[in-house]
Formats: structure tokens, C-alpha cells, sequence
């Protein structure tokens, strides 16, 4: 049951594989349809950030365990360029103006926990997390 | 209100309607539309119950199901908007409500009251094109039969503007020993905006102060638009003489005085740009348009003529007020 997968990002295929794996996790997580999707969305985000912006990375996806809950875990790494003001990054009316394109707000909106870490010339990790009811 | 509620009425309704098929029905659903809104249900939520409540009851092919996966997809992204607009909204709200605050702080520096000495009307209209003003106007009443009167427009618009009215009102308040003295005065003041105000501002300013024994009226103006006095006698309505530089752009600027006698009846008219900055029709308004419409009101009271002439000047800009607007008028009546 309790799955990890990682997938490396490198081609735009790619972005299209780690969705296929979040959403068959999710599905056998036992998410709904809307959720999985919500899940994908986020997914394929991260995925999309790190084919766009640092060119290759990994997208890690497993099931956690906290007390009694269970949740999917995604973690998105790369060693791009980083970025330089994430408190812009993750401000609102950037993701659907398409100023920045990288939608990171949208991300933390269809996830229940979310953390970046960012150092610039180094790279980036976004962890994900979404609990299931 | 449970998700599981939610999901329920909507199946109600649909059910209702596909039995029956009637306006009533979708007047519900735009009912129940606002209702979800309220409800913070995101579009594709919605997807979700209609299909739910379709399967529950119709037999769906397989492509039909499958097509409904490829429409949430699509739904997401407007979800995601959706929310990032409830956010902003706030986010809005909270923006006003602190602008609400200043505005109120703004109040606080202009003076309360219109002096009102024996021998004078006065009337006054401040009226900002935003919330906050650039507009700045100062009455200082003095023991020696002195009115000071200023009228400044802090050049730029909304906040910077408004705080950088607060310098100007204290440097007022610490100047008052110069409030029969225009030149002086500005003088002093220049050299406060100067020192304190960022290089891309200024400040145009035009002082006067108004001797109640002699009725004089001495003046210095920097970089200010000039007002207007009328001659009763002459019914005749003139433009105030004077130049100056504005305030903030060098630091050892000079002012000249200049000086008019006003006789009972007499007119001094003093406003900012936005009086005249504006568009009739397809041309700026003109000064001897102004002048015209101005001549149409100075019988009345002063407080009449300002209030009237602003409404008036509303009508021809088409209630549009690009900057703010503020005017004073000051009649001799004894």
C-alpha cells in the first residue's frame, strides 16, 4: 500500500507522467474524483515549474502517514536557478495573469500543506500535501 | 452547510428538471447558483454533483463519463481563479478599510472650522479626486487682525501626496510668527520641502495673509496657478498678478509680495489645478471660461459660489473630476 515513486522531469512528457502516477496513487488512496484531479493539477504544476525554469528535476510521490491520517505527499526538487523573491512568487494575481507563470499560489490552494525552500543558484523544493478526509 | 447537503439539493433540482423541464426549474438553478457562490463551492465541485447526481439516475456511456474528467480539468483552473479572486477581494477590503483610516488621519490636518471675522465671507470646497487628497488649504487666525491663508496643491496624487501634506501642516504651525509676512513665509516653507521631500515631488503653494483693520491683502505665490479678485465697483473680475518658484525645487528660492486693496464687496478667489485642469467637450477649459462661469455666480454668497461652481464644472466634465479640487472665496462685506 504504501507507494513512493519518484519521476524525473526532464521533457514535457514527463510533466504528463508524474500526473498519470499522482493520479493513480490518489485513486488508490481512495480520493475522490475531484480530489484526484486537484491532486494532478498540483502535480503537474510543479512538474511544469521545473521543466520551465530549472530544465530538470524530480517529482516524488508517496503516501505518508500522521497519527491516524493518511495523506499524499508530493515533493518537487530541482537544482535550477532558484527563485530570487519567493513572497512574490506566492503572491496572489501572479498565477492567472500569467505574469510569472508559475502558479504557485494556485498549488497552495489546492493542497492542504505546503512549503517552499529556495535558495537562489542552488534550486528549489516544494513539498505538497493533501490528507485524505 | 455539508458538502454532502450541497450535492443533494443540486441532484434535487436536476432530477426536478429533467422530469419536468420547466422555467421554474432553472430559475432555481440561477437561485442556487448564487447560493453556491455565497457557499464558496468551486465550478468544478459542481461538475462533480452533476455527474453524481446524473449517474444516480441515468444510464451514462462510457465516453459520456469520461468526457466529464476532461471538463473538471478544464474547471480547475477557473476554481483556482475563482479562489485567488475571493482572496483578492479581501485582500481589497482590508486595503480600503486602511485607506478608510488615513483618509480620517487626512482630515485631521486641515482646519476644522472656516475662520469667520466680522468683516469677511468665506466659503471653502476641498473636494479629492481619490480618497485621499494632494489638495492642502490653511487658515491661520492671528491676534494682530492677520488672516493667513494658504492654498497648496502637493504635485502628485493619492498617498505620497497626503503624507507629504502632514510636513507642510506642521511646518505651518511653527511658522506662525511669519502669517503676515507671504514672502517670508514661503520662504521658510520651501526650505522645509526642500530639505524633506523627495526630489521628484514638489509642492505649489499660493499664501496670502489678509489684514482685517486695513483690508490689504498681501501675497506670494509659488508656482501656483493665480486665483482671481473682483472689483465690485468695476464688476469686473481679474487675475491675481505673481510667480514664483515652487516649493521643494531649489533650496534658496525667493518669493515676491504682491498687494491689493479690497474694497467693500470685493472678491479674492484662490484654487488648485484641478479647477481648471479639465476637459469640456473636447477642449480644456479655459480661463476666460472659467472667468464667465464665475461672473455668473458672485453675487452669492461665498459659500454658494464655490459649491455652485464646483457642481457646475461637474456637469461640463461630465462628472468626471481628474484631480482634486479645492477653491476658496473671500468677499469683503463691510
Amino acid at each position: 500500500m504504501a507507494e513512493r515513486c519518484s519521476i524525473h522531469v526532464h521533457t514535457e512528457h514527463d510533466i504528463v507522467r508524474a500526473r498519470q502516477v499522482g493520479r493513480h496513487i490518489a485513486k488508490q488512496m481512495g480520493f475522490g474524483t475531484i480530489v484526484q484531479s486537484r491532486i494532478t493539477t498540483a502535480i503537474s504544476e510543479l512538474a511544469r515549474n521545473i521543466f520551465l525554469y530549472a530544465g530538470t528535476g524530480t517529482i516524488t510521490i508517496e503516501q505518508i502517514r500522521q497519527g491516524k491520517k493518511i495523506g499524499l505527499r508530493v515533493i518537487a526538487e530541482d537544482e535550477g536557478p532558484g527563485i530570487p523573491d519567493i513572497r512574490k512568487a506566492m503572491e496572489d494575481g501572479y498565477s492567472t495573469s500569467g505574469g510569472l507563470g508559475a502558479g504557485l499560489p494556485g498549488v497552495k490552494r489546492l493542497m492542504d500543506y505546503f512549503l517552499i525552500d529556495s535558495v537562489p543558484h542552488r534550486g528549489t523544493k516544494v513539498t505538497v500535501v493533501k490528507w485524505r478526509d | 452547510m455539508s458538502r454532502r447537503h450541497l450535492k443533494k439539493k443540486y441532484e434535487e433540482l436536476l432530477l426536478a428538471f429533467l422530469r419536468l423541464g420547466a422555467e421554474d426549474q432553472l430559475y432555481s438553478a440561477q437561485q442556487l447558483g448564487k447560493w453556491f457562490l455565497r457557499q464558496n463551492v468551486a465550478p468544478e465541485d459542481i461538475i462533480d454533483f452533476h455527474l453524481a447526481a446524473l449517474e444516480h439516475h441515468v444510464e451514462l456511456s462510457g465516453p459520456v463519463r469520461a468526457s466529464f474528467q476532461l471538463l473538471t480539468e478544464v474547471m480547475i483552473e477557473y476554481g483556482i481563479a475563482y479562489r485567488e479572486h475571493l482572496f483578492l477581494r479581501d485582500k481589497q477590503q482590508q486595503l480600503e478599510s486602511e485607506i478608510e483610516v488615513a483618509v480620517t488621519m487626512q482630515h485631521t490636518l486641515l482646519p476644522e472650522e472656516l475662520p469667520a471675522p466680522s468683516a469677511l465671507d468665506i466659503g471653502m470646497i476641498s473636494v479629492p479626486c481619490k480618497k485621499m487628497s494632494g489638495d492642502y488649504y490653511n487658515f491661520l487666525v492671528r491676534d494682530d487682525h492677520t488672516l493667513g491663508i494658504a492654498v497648496a496643491d502637493i504635485v502628485g496624487k493619492g498617498i505620497p501626496a497626503a503624507m507629504s501634506m502632514s510636513m507642510i501642516k506642521y511646518a505651518m504651525d511653527g511658522l506662525s510668527g511669519c502669517a503676515a509676512f507671504p514672502a517670508e513665509m514661503l520662504c521658510h516653507l520651501n526650505r522645509v520641502v526642500e530639505r524633506n521631500i523627495d526630489p521628484s515631488m514638489f509642492i505649489t503653494m499660493v499664501y496670502g495673509a489678509y489684514d482685517l483693520q486695513e483690508h490689504r491683502f498681501r501675497y506670494a505665490v509659488a508656482g501656483h496657478e493665480p486665483g482671481f479678485w473682483y472689483r465690485s465697483c468695476r464688476k469686473e473680475l481679474y487675475d491675481l498678478e505673481g510667480s514664483g518658484l515652487a516649493l521643494g525645487l531649489q533650496c534658496d528660492s525667493t518669493y515676491e509680495e504682491y498687494e491689493l486693496q479690497l474694497e467693500q464687496g470685493d472678491l479674492i478667489i484662490l484654487f488648485t489645478d484641478g479647477v481648471t485642469e479639465r476637459k469640456v467637450g473636447n477642449h480644456f477649459l479655459r480661463r476666460t471660461e472659467l472667468k464667465a462661469l464665475i461672473m455668473e455666480l458672485i453675487d452669492l454668497p461665498c459659500q454658494e459660489i464655490v459649491d455652485s461652481l464646483y457642481r457646475k464644472l461637474l456637469n461640463l466634465s461630465n462628472h468626471e473630476l481628474p484631480d482634486d479640487h479645492t477653491m476658496i472665496a473671500i468677499r469683503r462685506t463691510k
